[in-house]
Order: C-alpha cells, then sequence, then structure tokens
C-alpha cells in the first residue's frame, strides 16, 4: 500500500494537515524519512515533493498526530484473558492511538523495576502502539510504604499512581507527593473517598434509589480533590487527578489553578458523552468507576473541556470480560474499553459545536503528551511519524464485536458516532488500515 | 372471572404496570379469597404447570405463600434453596438459567438478594417469572396484597393517605408500594430518620417526614416497615431503643392518626423495635395477620394471570 524508496521515504499529499500544538489547519503535505517526520506544510503539494519519493493522496482525509491515551488499563501481565499488551496495543492503533501509558494494577503490580522493563520490552516487540507504565505510588497499591519512585522512574515510568484505588491515608499522599517532587515525578490520582464510596455500586440520586442501588455520591470526588490541593500547596508537588467526573470536583481543581498550583486533570469520554441514565435496566456495561454522574455533572464535565480546567481526555479503557459483567450489578466489575470509541467520541465535542476540530484534537495529542513529557503529539519535524490519517465526519455504529480488544464492554455500544481512523502510522510504519 | 389477559410475559415490579392492571389483578386475587375460606380449596388450573421457587435469600413466608398458592392451582411445585457463597453467588446465576430452561418449567419464582438479579433471570429464561424480591429494588406481590388487604378494608385506594414508615432506603417493599400506591391515585408519605431515607426519593412523587407526629397525622394506613439488619452497613441508627422512641409505633403515636387507621407490616416483625406488641396484636386496629392470608389469594392470582398468556402445547414451549 505504502511503498517507499530506498531512502525510506514517503509523502503524504492533499491532505487537511491538523495540529493543535501550532494551530496548523491546512491542506498540505508531509513528508516522512525512515521513523521521522521529515517535512510538513501547506506548501508540500504533489509538485513541491522530489520526484524520487512515492507519494500517497490523502484525498483530503485529516492527517493528524497519533493519539496519546494517558490512562489504559491492559491486564497483562494477570489477566491475559481479559486482555493483553498485544491485544490492547491493536486496538489502540485502531482507534488512532500511537502511544499509551498502561495503569500498575496488574498482577503483579507494576512496582518494580522488573515489571516496568517487562511491560516496556513486550510492547516494543509488539511495534504496534508505544506503551510507557505508570508505576505504583505504594508498593502492592496498598496505600502505606512508597515505591522505589526514582528507580523506576529511570526505568521509564511516567508518572505514580494507584491505579483505580484512592491513595486513601492523608499521611501516605502527602509523602508521595513530596517524594515523588524530588525526582521531578507526578502523581496520578483516583479522585473518590473511598469511605463515602463504600459499597456503592453508581451515582447517587434518584435513579439509583428507584433502582435499589447503594449510590456513591458526587461530594466523594470534591472531598478527596479537596484534601488533596492542601497537600499539593503544602508539599509542592506534581500532581493530576485522573477521570474528573463532577461539577464540584472540577470546581475545586478550578481553583487550584487559579491559585497556581501544579495541578492538572484529565476525564474520560462516558463522562461527557453518557449520564446515569445509561445505567437503565441494570446495564452493567455503563458501571464505572467513577460512577457515570447527573445531567448537570456530564454538562459541566464540558463546560470545563471548554475552559480549559481539564487539560486532557484519556480513554480509561478498562477491559472485562462477560463473566466479570454478566452479573448482577452490585457484584459486576466496574469499567468500559474505550481505545477503539476515543477519537470518536471525544468529536462529539466537535461536532456539536462545544469546540474547534484542532481544540478537540488537542485534548486527546499535544496536550497529554506535553504533560507527560513524551516528544509525541505533534506534527513536528523530527519527532517520531507517529500519525493518524481520519475522516471527522464518516459516520459509524460502535459494535463492539468487531473490536480488537479481547473485551467487549463498551458502554457506547450500539451508539451512532462519527470520525473514523482511516490509516494509523507508528514510526513511520502502517499499523492499521481500516480497509485492510 | 374477568376477560382480561395480562400483557406481560414476567411480573418483575409494579413499576410499569396500569391502574386497569393492577386492579385485574386485584379482582381476580378477591375471588380466590373466597375459594381459600372455602372448604375446597383446590383448582385445577395450572394441572402440569411447573412452578420453582428459587430462593437465594432466607424466606419461610414468601416461599411458603408461593408454594400454598401454586399448590391450590393444582401446579408441581418445587422450592429451590439456592445456597450462596459470598464470594461467587452471582457466577452462577447464567447457569443456573441455563439449568432451569432444560428443566421445562412454566414459571420461575426468584428471589435474590442484589438488585436487578431477578431481571437478569429473566431475559436468560424461557419461562415467566415473578420477582419474590429482588435486593432494595421491588417486591411487586407484596405490594398487591397490601393493596389488596387496604381495598378490602377501605373499598377504594385513591384517595387515601398512606404511611410508610421506618427503613426505606433498604426495603424493596417500600419501593413496589410507592408505585403502586402512587399509580392508584393514594398519596404516599414516608416516615423515618434522615440517615433511612434514600437521596432525592421525594422525586418519586411523595411526601418525606423525620417526625411520626406529624407524618400520622390524618393518615388512613400506616405501613411499618422492618429493621433489616442484614442490610445494615454501617451505623444507620446508634441503637434499638432511640430507634423506637421515635420511630417505633406504639399506642401513643397511633393517636394521631385517623381513628379508623389501621396498621399493616410485610413480616416478619421486629417485636419492640419497629412496632409495639400490645399494637401489633390489636384486633380492631392491626391487619397484620391478614395479610399474610391476602399474600396467597394474590400469589395464586398472579400465576393465575401470567400462566394464562403461557404457551399451551409442547412443542411451542420449546
Amino acid at each position: 500500500m505504502s511503498v517507499r524508496n530506498a531512502e525510506g521515504q514517503i509523502a503524504f499529499i492533499n491532505a487537511r494537515l491538523l495540529d493543535p500544538a501550532t494551530g496548523l489547519d491546512a491542506v498540505g503535505g508531509l513528508i516522512i524519512d525512515g521513523e521521522v517526520i521529515a517535512a510538513v506544510g501547506p506548501h508540500l503539494s504533489k509538485s513541491q515533493i522530489p520526484a524520487t519519493v512515492p507519494v500517497v493522496d490523502c484525498d483530503g482525509l485529516c492527517l493528524a498526530p497519533g493519539l496519546v491515551d494517558m490512562r489504559v488499563q491492559v491486564r497483562e501481565p494477570g489477566e491475559e484473558h481479559k486482555e493483553t499488551l498485544r491485544s490492547a496495543a491493536e486496538s489502540a492503533v485502531a482507534g488512532g492511538v500511537t502511544s499509551m501509558v498502561c495503569l500498575p494494577n496488574t498482577e503483579p503490580v507494576i512496582d518494580d523495576v522488573a515489571t516496568v522493563e517487562f511491560v516496556a520490552r513486550r510492547a516494543r516487540l509488539n511495534g504496534l502502539a508505544k506503551v510507557y507504565p505508570y508505576a505504583a505510588a505504594t508498593k502492592n497499591l496498598e496505600g502505606k510504604e512508597l515505591s522505589e519512585m526514582g528507580m523506576l522512574a529511570e526505568a521509564g515510568a511516567l508518572g505514580f499512581t494507584d491505579g483505580t484505588k484512592a491513595i486513601r491515608s492523608a499521611l501516605s499522599m502527602r509523602r508521595a507527593l513530596s517524594y515523588a517532587a524530588t525526582f521531578g515525578a507526578m502523581i496520578i490520582q483516583h479522585p473518590e473517598d473511598p469511605s463515602l464510596a463504600e459499597g456503592g455500586v453508581m451515582h447517587e440520586g434518584e435513579i439509583a434509589t428507584r433502582m435499589g442501588l447503594s449510590g456513591i455520591p458526587a461530594i466523594a470526588e470534591a472531598i478527596m480533590l479537596e484534601r488533596d490541593m492542601r497537600l499539593v500547596e503544602l508539599t509542592g508537588g506534581r500532581y493530576h487527578a485522573a477521570h474528573v467526573s463532577t461539577a464540584e470536583g472540577l470546581e475545586v481543581i478550578r481553583k487550584a489553578k487559579a491559585k497556581g498550583l501544579r495541578v492538572t486533570c484529565d476525564t474520560a469520554p462516558p463522562y461527557f458523552a453518557l449520564n446515569e441514565l445509561a445505567v437503565g435496566d441494570y446495564r452493567t456495561f455503563a458501571k464505572l468507576s467513577p460512577p457515570l454522574r447527573s445531567e448537570s455533572d456530564r454538562q459541566a464535565v464540558v463546560a470545563a473541556l471548554v475552559d480549559g480546567t481539564i487539560d486532557v481526555v484519556a480513554s480509561d479503557h478498562a477491559p472485562q470480560d462477560q463473566d466479570s459483567k454478566r452479573l448482577p450489578f452490585a457484584q459486576a466489575e466496574s469499567g468500559g474499553v474505550g481505545l477503539e470509541t476515543l477519537l470518536a467520541v471525544t468529536l462529539e465535542l466537535y461536532h456539536n459545536a462545544h469546540l474547534s476540530l484542532l481544540d478537540t484534537l488537542s485534548l486527546v495529542t499535544n496536550k497529554p503528551a506535553e504533560l507527560l513529557g513524551l516528544a509525541a503529539g505533534r506534527l513536528k519535524p523530527g519527532n517520531a511519524a507517529d500519525l493518524i490519517l481520519f475522516d471527522p465526519s464518516r459516520g459509524w455504529k460502535v459494535q463492539p464485536d468487531t473490536f480488537r480488544s479481547k473485551s467487549k464492554n463498551s458502554p457506547f455500544d450500539g451508539r451512532l458516532l462519527q470520525g473514523t481512523v482511516e490509516r494509523t502510522l507508528v514510526d513511520g510504519r502502517t499499523v492499521y488500515s481500516r480497509h485492510a | 372471572m374477568t376477560e382480561y389477559s395480562y400483557p406481560h410475559r414476567h411480573l418483575l415490579g409494579i413499576q410499569g404496570l396500569s391502574p386497569v392492571e393492577i386492579t385485574a389483578l386485584l379482582d381476580l386475587a378477591d375471588g380466590y379469597v373466597e375459594q381459600n375460606r372455602s372448604l375446597d380449596k383446590r383448582k385445577n388450573l395450572l394441572r402440569g404447570r411447573t412452578v420453582i421457587n428459587l430462593f437465594f435469600e432466607n424466606s419461610t413466608r414468601t416461599r411458603t405463600s408461593f408454594e400454598l398458592a401454586g399448590k391450590r392451582l393444582g401446579a408441581d411445585v418445587i422450592n429451590m434453596q439456592a445456597a450462596i457463597s459470598s464470594v461467587q453467588k452471582g457466577e452462577t446465576l447464567i447457569d443456573t438459567a441455563m439449568t432451569l430452561n432444560a428443566m421445562h418449567l412454566d414459571v420461575l419464582v426468584v428471589r435474590h438478594p442484589d438488585s436487578g438479579a431477578v431481571k437478569l433471570l429473566s431475559e436468560k429464561v424461557n419461562c415467566s417469572v415473578i420477582n419474590g424480591g429482588d435486593g432494595s429494588h421491588e417486591h411487586p406481590t407484596q405490594a398487591l396484597l397490601d393493596a389488596l388487604t387496604i381495598r378490602r378494608h377501605k373499598g377504594n385506594l385513591a384517595g387515601l393517605t398512606v404511611a410508610i414508615c421506618g427503613d426505606v432506603l433498604h426495603s424493596r417493599v417500600a419501593r413496589s408500594n410507592i408505585y403502586l400506591l402512587l399509580t392508584m391515585g393514594a398519596r404516599v408519605r414516608l416516615i423515618g430518620p434522615r440517615t433511612l431515607i434514600p437521596t432525592q426519593i421525594d422525586r418519586m412523587g411523595v411526601e418525606v417526614f423525620h417526625d411520626m407526629r406529624n407524618g400520622l397525622k390524618d393518615v388512613d394506613v400506616i405501613m411499618m416497615l422492618r429493621i433489616q439488619n442484614e442490610r445494615m452497613r454501617g451505623n444507620f441508627i446508634p441503637s434499638i431503643r432511640e430507634y423506637f422512641h421515635f420511630f417505633g409505633l406504639d399506642y401513643h403515636k397511633l393517636a394521631l392518626a385517623k381513628p379508623d387507621a389501621v396498621i399493616m407490616h410485610p413480616g416478619p416483625m421486629n417485636r419492640g423495635v419497629e412496632i409495639d406488641s400490645d399494637v401489633a396484636d390489636d384486633v380492631e386496629r392491626s391487619l397484620i395477620r391478614e395479610q399474610v392470608e391476602m399474600g396467597v389469594a394474590v400469589r395464586m392470582s398472579c400465576l393465575d394471570m401470567l400462566t394464562r398468556t403461557l404457551p399451551h402445547t409442547q412443542e411451542s414451549a420449546l
């Protein structure tokens, strides 16, 4: 499909170039040389490409940086029946994700250098999406003793988190923030007060009351964030709140940012595209952590994406097999797969006229890359040629059976979406093509 | 008796039933009350039908009531007490459905400690399913028997004021009763300490009180709920003594209601916790024993109604 010349060059022309980092949105071309981007710009039309370089005509499709997904649960090692590094990476590139960060809540937990290296090596062998791990903030995610953050960071851990568990003890959080700051590393928190959330299975409110399910109050998020903001202020640490889902939680972040604290946050597509009603008739695919919130919370998430309070959109990919989901609601595992719907659901922000196309893309490309310190997420000569070609308008229906992910638990099952990934390149190689 | 045919395959809850459907079930039950009081209690309406009572939670009265109802209609009734290890309780639910399908039963009565579990099971089995109580969600036959009891004493449900008192948070009986009473045009009050009244329940169309003195004023019916120790996680009330003092029904509090107000309780009662023994046993005011009697009639009515729409030939049953 894309034959290169002897020098390993290939050019993409007649593409709508989208580079959120520079604000570039114009028709033009891009030349790849080996594994990196050699040149990019509106001036690169067919006549400007040297005759020796083979040309791919993009026919007006959007050419953008590959997505950077800062929150993915991979399940390998330990739960390979739900997902492996291989299946996650295949799912990622099918969704246009070329770099992803995996959580340490595997079995064994990613809390030592050997496991970090295992993940990095396995991912490299797959040669698909690039996988970077977060390591555990505390040993075995127990919330007590700190992990060897310095050595783990040296080995490649991009940050420290206890995964899907909140760091419950204020003292542990204080020490983690403080110690991680020694190495310039970030602490990623699951912001939910565990004592208020205990036993809860969905958003607390009218729907939970009607269904007879125990609720998790929205303030469980704000309370944990309030505490953590004080600790960030005290320690000068670097803090990132994952999947923020409530209006009040976002208000805490907004204030902290205004105060100049080193705080960032992300949300996941379900929190701006769905609300608690998705739980409907005890639909366990809509059981997420944090739970899907009220409509006013959903609207607050959209507003926070628009005003920049939320820095990043991450998929929060959480594969669960049938046996973990086909259970009475309270017993079912939480989480949904999200890699293959990340782009199209995020594009709803653009289609619904909340954000421009560039600002929408920025949430899943250069912003997470900058936050993580990765040289990715932009169309920059010299950077790895991690790219996607996509059609922002093409419609499709979410049919989880067709997902590359081993697990099919999508909260968006059956939803009509707009925006298809046509081709994904990693290091200049085509690793996914919709027509293949 | 009535030509009305119930259009649903299952009875999973009161939510969604129309006043006509509820009335039809109650009218049919009225007839069974008379039959049960006569010498010949047995009918052969369900001869050849198999009813299984599948209980994932301990229950004596509801199970016995369903068993009796099935047998009085001539069905073969089998009780299955499903043992549940706390580790993998629901894991077997789908497998259970597969097993039951192979047994070709006609009606399955299910009780399960998790909200929504009966609905999940109903999606996987070939027979009709009656919800015998799921978690804190619904207990439709209890609401129907309560309605029948009230109707026989007050003539009508519309226009009555009914107070439901106590642990509403954990109560499926309360939820089913709220749906039924509101559907039939009654007014519903909930009375209990704030820790036992679920969030935003006022949006269901009920009035909420936290003081028995205000809440019981001028009510026609008082429904007491059982304090469900087994569902309590953490501290909801500080002590039984304090609970009884403020929310237990005694003659003192009863005096606030209408002079002809009746007292109900879904059982089993915790005497001296939510209800004073003398009040519970007061033949003038307490309908608690009658509720049990109505229970059998209502369950006969439900079995009768649901089996009317079942396929009648062996082939179509497959």
